[in-house]
């Protein structure tokens, strides 16, 4: 032994060989992506069944074929990419939910396939795949089909057996519930908006998953509870929304309609929530929450669509580079 | 203000794992029978050997030393003849001269290992250079000479000492069994090392998951001791010396700067038990407390070792590996470093010797990240831990620079944390080197 040099590749000992040698640290928490990703389809799983209870079956088929497609394509393209094969991280499959959840319940099928298509493949594969996305899939697929096909994507259903199409409650608020373009009063637009109780259960007309306030918000506490998201985004995202609103001329008693209406809950409690698309730094959180809940109030009340959650999320997503940049955290014992 | 369960900013909330050797008395290693003693086991110059072979040398003898400031002396830990001066490769992976002593058995112990004055009749000079000639360095693991520590420059005017005794690294126990079973030991190096600085104000930091060592602290503590035991969350890495220093003073050393800067020292509880030994008995560090744990080990136990002892050595005492060792580690899980081979010496700073199975020693796959922001949440330095290692893996050190790549403390909380198990901090590590080469270069 003495006088030898201890060379690290020699093998005098019998284990040496066997040893694994790396750079600290030697431990790894159980937190893992897919664990993650599982946490965000649990808490979509309530929407998603309340889904079929309000919209029937054609609410269903439209959610497996978009989960079905978002898999599909994304092992083609990474097939075709010549990327490892990664469908079992489940992070299509929420892309897959999301976007079925913003669709109305009685689209065609295609439209869910061209959707998931779009979002899989180009926003979210094309920029470099999971984390790299800039925008929000779903929500990026969304806007896609609403421009492409806006009367597919803006004829909604109410709830019920008979499936009978319907305008949502924001739009009976910009547009009266007869004809759209002429503004509505606001007793007229009351008398045919539903009750608070069915806006929060989710038994109003709207998009598949975007009607249940309460199944949204069950999701919501546990994915909070999870440690999968932070209070500050959604809550930050739906006050910005209520004190817009209410700066913009909306009426108080038309408030609950607002938050409990279109898509707020489910964008900023799912969407505006989305690791790779928003603000990572935690003030640029925060300016990514407000300015979401700012555009959202600023396009319902003046802008051509009822709806402004998908849009202002989107700009934020586009933004989110530049906020980072600029809300870097200080250093600990840095001055600036 | 309130002295309890202070915290920092940041951190994770590690599996402690103590529960192995937490409850495990100290116990004496067996006499070698030859050391294997590297002449630089310390951060600063290496020692020169003041022995030839065939020498004879006894228990505590002075066998190496160096001229420079920065760096500490070596005795033998074995009374025995020297066999030869070679090289080997230390735990740290450094190459390092090596004077090999075969022991006698007889453990005959140095003259020169005697009590010194008692405390209130030495000078602070006299202590600090009691304390360099022990060879005492930082035995927290960095292995900072400590009489450099305790010499800041005049201007530097420090109020406050903080012994460490937070151990926030999962498995490890020797600093909690010292602070237990040797409490008085701890709070007389706490003495002397404020009254080498001439400071009115000492805490003793620990985590409060070793309440037991709180209390055994507290009750050696004198009405006159101007010391305070302070309980920090347990909380990794609340042992960092920047992260205990906040905790307990509310003062943040500055980027790039030392906890002088801002009027504090920062020892380690073993370090300040190896100076009280040092003044009480005169008994340089020729020895030290090392957890012998993890799953990979039959029997973990809290053994004191002499310096200069094979690991295998040592792990044979505590029953052998249990099953096939997966990955060997010299301090803890979170900063220890991993070893070629069981064929190394302990040193000053080998705190633990950690064994992994397998099973727990296999890399978990890495996937891309997704900007979870988990690393951001956890790092101490509120640093951007994914943005570093983005740029260190596309070799772009100017970006990882700009990211503020030199503030990282390369505690792992980051990597820990990842859920897609990137290698955060190995890469952040990696961008330090390289931009502190460069700046050598230029």
């Amino acid at each position: 032994m003495e006088g030898k040099i201890l060379n690290p590749t020699k093998t005098d000992s019998a284990i040496s060989d066997l040893l694994i040698v790396s750079s600290s640290p030697h431990l790894r928490s159980n937190e893992s992506v897919k664990r993650i990703m599982l946490d965000v389809i649990i808490a979509l799983i309530p929407a998603m069944i309340g889904s079929v209870y309000f919209f029937g079956l054609n609410a269903l088929k439209l959610i497996l074929i978009s989960i079905a497609s978002a898999l599909f394509f994304e092992a083609v393209i990474q097939k075709m990419l010549k990327k490892e094969i990664s469908i079992n991280d489940y992070s299509a499959v929420i892309t897959g939910i999301l976007l079925a959840f913003n669709l109305p319940a009685n689209a065609p099928w295609w439209i869910a396939v061209f959707g998931s298509g779009f979002a899989i493949i180009i926003v979210k594969q094309l920029f470099g795949g999971l984390g790299s996305n800039f925008m929000n899939p779903a929500l990026a697929a969304r806007a896609v089909l609403l421009t492409s096909w806006p009367n597919i994507m803006s004829n909604f259903v109410l709830p019920g057996a008979d499936a009978i199409t319907g305008a949502t409650p924001l739009a009976i608020m910009k547009y009266g519930a007869a004809d759209a373009g002429a503004s509505a009063t606001v007793a007229q637009a009351a008398a045919e908006l539903p009750s608070i109780l069915n806006m929060f259960i989710g038994n109003r007309g709207g998009a598949i998953g975007e009607t249940s306030a309460l199944l949204l918000l069950i999701g919501g506490l546990y994915l909070l509870i999870r440690k999968v998201i932070d209070w500050k985004i959604p809550v930050i995202y739906i006050a910005t929304t209520a004190v817009f609103l209410l700066l913009l001329g909306v009426e108080t008693d038309q408030l609950v309609y607002h938050i409990l209406g279109g898509g707020l809950i489910l964008g900023a409690f799912y969407m505006a929530t989305d690791y790779s698309s928003g603000a990572i730094t935690p003030i640029g959180q925060i300016i990514f929450a407000f300015g979401a809940g700012a555009l959202t109030a600023l396009i319902r009340v003046k802008g051509g669509f009822p709806e402004g959650v998908s849009y202002s999320i989107l700009l934020m997503n586009v933004a989110a580079p530049l906020i980072d940049k600029f809300t870097a955290p200080r250093v600990f014992g840095r001055s600036k | 203000m309130k002295l309890e369960n202070l915290t920092f900013k940041g951190g994770v909330h590690v599996p402690h794992s103590k529960e192995l050797t937490e409850k495990k008395s100290l116990i004496y290693a067996n006499e070698p029978s030859v050391v294997y003693i590297p002449l630089h086991q310390h951060t600063g110059a290496p020692c020169e050997a003041l022995v030839n072979v065939g020498d004879r040398v006894k228990i505590g003898q002075k066998i190496a030393e160096s001229s420079a400031f920065v760096s500490a002396p070596i005795h033998s830990s074995v009374a025995g003849i020297v066999k030869s001066i070679t090289n080997i490769t230390t735990p740290t992976g450094m190459n390092s001269a090596c004077i090999v002593i075969e022991s006698d058995g007889t453990k005959e112990v140095h003259e020169s290992v005697k009590p010194k004055e008692s405390l209130d009749k030495l000078s602070s000079k006299e202590i600090i250079s009691i304390i360099k000639e022990a060879g005492i360095t930082g035995m927290g693991g960095a292995g900072f000479p400590t009489h450099v520590k305790l010499s800041p420059p005049p201007e530097k005017k420090i109020d406050t000492i903080i012994l460490n005794g937070a151990e926030c690294e999962p498995f490890l126990t020797a600093d909690h069994r010292l602070m237990l079973e040797m409490p008085e030991k701890v709070v007389f190096g706490l003495r002397a090392i404020m009254k080498a600085l001439n400071v009115e104000k000492g805490f003793i930091g620990v985590e409060n998951n070793k309440m037991d060592a709180v209390h055994a602290l507290k009750s050696v503590i004198r009405e006159d001791d101007k010391i305070e035991i302070v309980t920090l969350k347990a909380k990794y890495p609340q042992g960092d010396e920047k992260r205990i220093i906040n905790a307990i003073t509310g003062r943040k050393v500055p980027s790039g700067g030392l906890p002088m800067d801002v009027g504090c020292v920062v020892n380690n509880v073993s370090t300040a038990k190896a100076i009280a030994e040092a003044i009480l008995e005169g008994k340089p560090l020729y020895e030290r407390v090392v957890t012998v744990t993890g799953n990979g080990i039959k029997e973990p136990k809290n053994i004191v070792v002499k310096i200069g002892t094979k690991f295998q050595e040592v792990i044979d005492q505590c029953g052998g590996f249990n099953g096939t060792p997966g990955k060997i580690i010299m301090g803890g899980p979170m900063m220890g470093l991993a070893q070629f081979s069981t064929d190394v010496p302990v040193i000053k700073g080998s705190g633990g010797i950690l064994v992994l199975t397998e099973e727990e020693a296999l890399a978990e796959k890495v996937s891309p990240c997704i900007k979870c922001g988990k690393c951001l949440e956890v790092c101490p330095v509120t640093l951007q831990p994914l943005h570093i290692s983005a740029h260190a893996l596309k070799k772009n050190f100017e970006g990882a620079e700009r990211f503020n790549a030199l503030d990282c403390v390369e505690c792992g909380a980051c990597s820990f944390i990842c859920p897609a198990k990137r290698p955060l901090v190995e890469s952040i590590r990696f961008a330090k080197r390289e931009i502190l080469a460069k700046r050598k270069k230029s």
